[in-house]
């Protein structure tokens, strides 16, 4: 068991200018289950594989413990790692394996046997321990290689998109799986992940990194009720939340046909750069719809309804908004929860108002929380 | 009609007769092509065989045929008058001259194959991923485009030997570099049973290049977050080499060792450019070879060649199943 620290890490791959990993501070307590999330070429594999020892540290230092291991060979860092494609061996059986690295360690037969079916029965392995890794399935080979990693014992847990080769359904099952088995075992665990759900559902705590810079680190209800910046905001949550830029005039931001009252303190960390505008964003669960030409409400047409049977998301496009400057995630459009039992047609004008207290404003320029 | 079967030794007839027969092969393929393009809905049976036909005739013709011909003359005498039974067998295990030679090429098909495919394997490591890859990859697979004939006289200026007397220079290259070292010229070729492994030189040269880039390609297949796994594992170095860049390639490396065990089965060229057999290195298919045209004794060089056909069998069949297999781990 121990802590993890990132202290100004860095890593910049050679033959470029931009670091992969800039400057990254990171605590991870003893026992804590961090996953590090963010888009593609954000730099959340390349740390995880910093801290493994299989990618150059070209500043900074990683602490396991209070041991700086920013020099140390992988195999002696004391930590196991599960890889997105398995990287079982193919030419050995499940049980040879799993105890592996026991065996190169020179651990005596009858241990690592006794290790490998206790781990073989944690996962429900015991009747596979003889395979070969081409006999499995995509499940089964994902927990040969959580069995090799467990059976190690090792002071962290580090996995890289271990479910991203799984099919929807059994990543989800999967999912609980692995975060209850981390609780159970206790071990101080970085995952990496560019799902958000994944990082939502599983992580004590999440840290959201973007270019190599990280943005946020902290529960998944603080990520998503207080994002640092607009990137965060936009990243954290399904659905996505909408996001615009708008004119503030008289402390009250014009979204549409509405009047949306701006907070002092937060008004007053605006800046001359910001021209007079600011960044908000909504969930769409913070809009509730209105009868149309209600005060502080604005009116939304109707593209597309999405009905999941709990919800319904209506896809549409700000009135007025002629530039489509208001974006959710991927699509340039609006999203606004509604009750699935009176869902409007395509092409319909329904008004909707943001609740009190449910939007968060963000610099125009910077990007940044105000307030 | 005579003009058609007797070419004779004039350049232009010959020429004129090659074209003839291109131009036969090409209307007689394309008249049964049409024929079988030429039906309605045809059977499956009609269409494989229109495509399959001619060339499992000329396979009858120029494999099946002389195959069965040749097993029947190795049960007979020298000219093919009289059928003797087993007595070319027998006499091909008995007498020494030509226990000797089966004896060579067994050494053969264990040595070359083996150090052909090690000096590879070794080679392709060591200069994996170096600066020179390229160069030091192309400088080994070269000879792999020379003939077995030219790399055998090639290597007999290597080997060759001129008494150490005043006035003469050594052409051979080795007998040179001993003479500055102020040694006597060696007769390479003459001393058995050395001259059979410096006859081995040769092929392994050749086949090195072949060993070396199959084993290339199946090393860099590898995945790379296997070898990452596995230096998380606490591998590295001899380790990792011993325990998982062989055991990934080994299909690969079966197939590299039967292939080249193939060749050197069939090794002829090599033997017969450089030695032609004598001094006690002669191997079956130079001796088959020798017995047939040389010595006017049909007989015993058809059991040769039947004998070299049973031993090469197996070693196939074990490639193509290796072959198989490492299809099906991919």
């Amino acid at each position: 068991m121990a802590t993890v620290t990132f202290d100004h890490a860095t890593r910049v791959y050679p033959g470029t200018e931009r670091p992969a990993v800039d400057q990254l501070n990171l605590e991870i307590e003893d026992g804590e289950f961090l996953v590090l999330v963010g888009p593609s070429g954000c730099g959340k594999s390349t740390s995880l594989r910093m801290l493994a020892g299989l990618e150059d540290v070209n500043g900074g230092h990683i602490f396991i413990g209070d041991r700086d291991v920013t020099d140390v060979q992988p195999k002696d860092r004391d930590i196991a790692m599960v890889f997105q494609n398995y990287a079982l061996y193919p030419h050995m059986s499940v049980a040879d394996n799993m105890g592996f690295a026991l065996k190169i360690a020179g651990t005596p037969k009858a241990e690592i046997r006794q290790r490998v079916e206790e781990a073989a029965k944690i996962l429900d392995l015991t009747e596979y321990l003889d395979r070969k890794p081409k006999a499995l399935s995509g499940g089964q080979r994902q927990r040969v290689a959580m069995g090799r990693a467990i059976v190690r014992q090792p002071q962290v847990f580090l996995m890289d998109e271990p479910l991203s080769n799984l099919d929807a359904k059994l990543r989800v099952q999967t999912r609980t799986q692995i975060a209850s088995l981390q609780r159970r075992l206790g071990v101080t665990t970085v995952y990496v992940t560019h799902d958000q759900t994944e990082a939502l559902t599983m992580g004590d705590r999440i840290a959201v990194l973007n270019h190599g810079v990280l943005q946020q680190v902290g529960t998944p209800r603080e990520m998503y009720d207080r994002p640092n910046n607009v990137f965060v905001a936009g990243f954290i949550g399904s659905p996505a939340m909408n996001i615009g830029t708008f004119d503030v005039k008289e402390g009250v931001v014009k979204v549409g046909s509405a009047d949306v009252p701006l907070e002092r303190s937060i008004a007053s960390g605006m800046t001359d750069a910001d021209s007079g505008k600011v960044t908000l964003g909504f969930r769409p669960e913070a809009l509730d719809v209105v009868p149309v030409g209600t005060p502080g409400s604005f009116d939304v047409e109707v593209n597309l309804v999405e009905e999941l049977g709990s919800d319904a998301f209506v896809y549409g496009t700000l009135k007025g908004d002629t530039d489509l400057n208001l974006t959710a995630g991927e699509t340039n459009q609006l999203i606004v929860r509604i009750d699935p039992r009176s869902v409007p047609d395509k092409g319909d004008v329904i008004a909707v108002s943001i609740q009190a207290g449910h939007s968060h404003v963000f610099s125009a320029t910077t990007g940044e929380r105000l307030g | 009609m005579d003009w058609l079967l007797r070419a004779g030794d004039d350049p232009v007839h010959k020429f004129l007769l090659m074209i003839i027969a291109i131009a036969m092969f090409v209307v007689v393929m394309a008249l049964i092509l049409f024929v079988v393009d030429r039906r309605r809905n045809p059977s499956k049976w009609f269409v494989a065989g229109g495509f399959v036909g001619p060339a499992l005739v000329l396979l009858t013709a120029g494999l099946l045929y002389p195959a069965g011909g040749t097993i029947v003359n190795s049960f007979q005498n020298r000219n093919g008058s009289e059928f003797i039974g087993f007595d070319n067998y027998a006499r091909a295990f008995s007498e020494p001259a030509f226990v000797l030679v089966l004896g060579n090429t067994a050494l053969w098909v264990l040595v070359a194959p083996l150090l052909a495919t090690f000096i590879g394997l070794v080679y392709a490591v060591v200069v994996d991923h170096s600066r020179f890859e390229k160069f030091a990859k192309a400088l080994v697979f070269l000879p792999m485009a020379i003939s077995m004939v030219g790399a055998g006289i090639i290597w007999r200026f290597v080997y060759e030997f001129k008494p150490d007397q005043p006035g003469i220079e050594q052409t051979g290259l080795l007998n040179q570099v001993i003479v500055w070292f102020g040694g006597q010229p060696v007769q390479f070729l003459l001393e058995r049973p050395a001259n059979t492994f410096l006859l081995m030189v040769v092929l392994i040269w050749i086949q090195t290049g072949f060993a070396m880039t199959l084993l290339s390609a199946s090393i860099r297949a590898i995945p790379v977050d296997i070898v990452e796994a596995a230096r998380l594992d606490g591998l590295s170095g001899f380790g990792m080499f011993w325990r998982i860049t062989i055991p990934s390639i080994r299909p690969a490396l079966v197939v590299v060792l039967t292939t080249i065990a193939m060749t050197t089965l069939k090794v002829f060229d090599i033997v017969r450019t450089m030695t032609a057999g004598r001094y006690g290195t002669s191997v079956v298919a130079n001796e088959f070879y020798e017995q047939s045209f040389r010595q006017n004794n049909a007989g015993l060089g058809a059991a040769l060649a039947v004998l070299l056909f049973i031993i090469v069998i197996p070693v196939i069949i074990y490639n193509v199943r290796q072959m198989r297999l490492a299809e099906e781990v991919r």
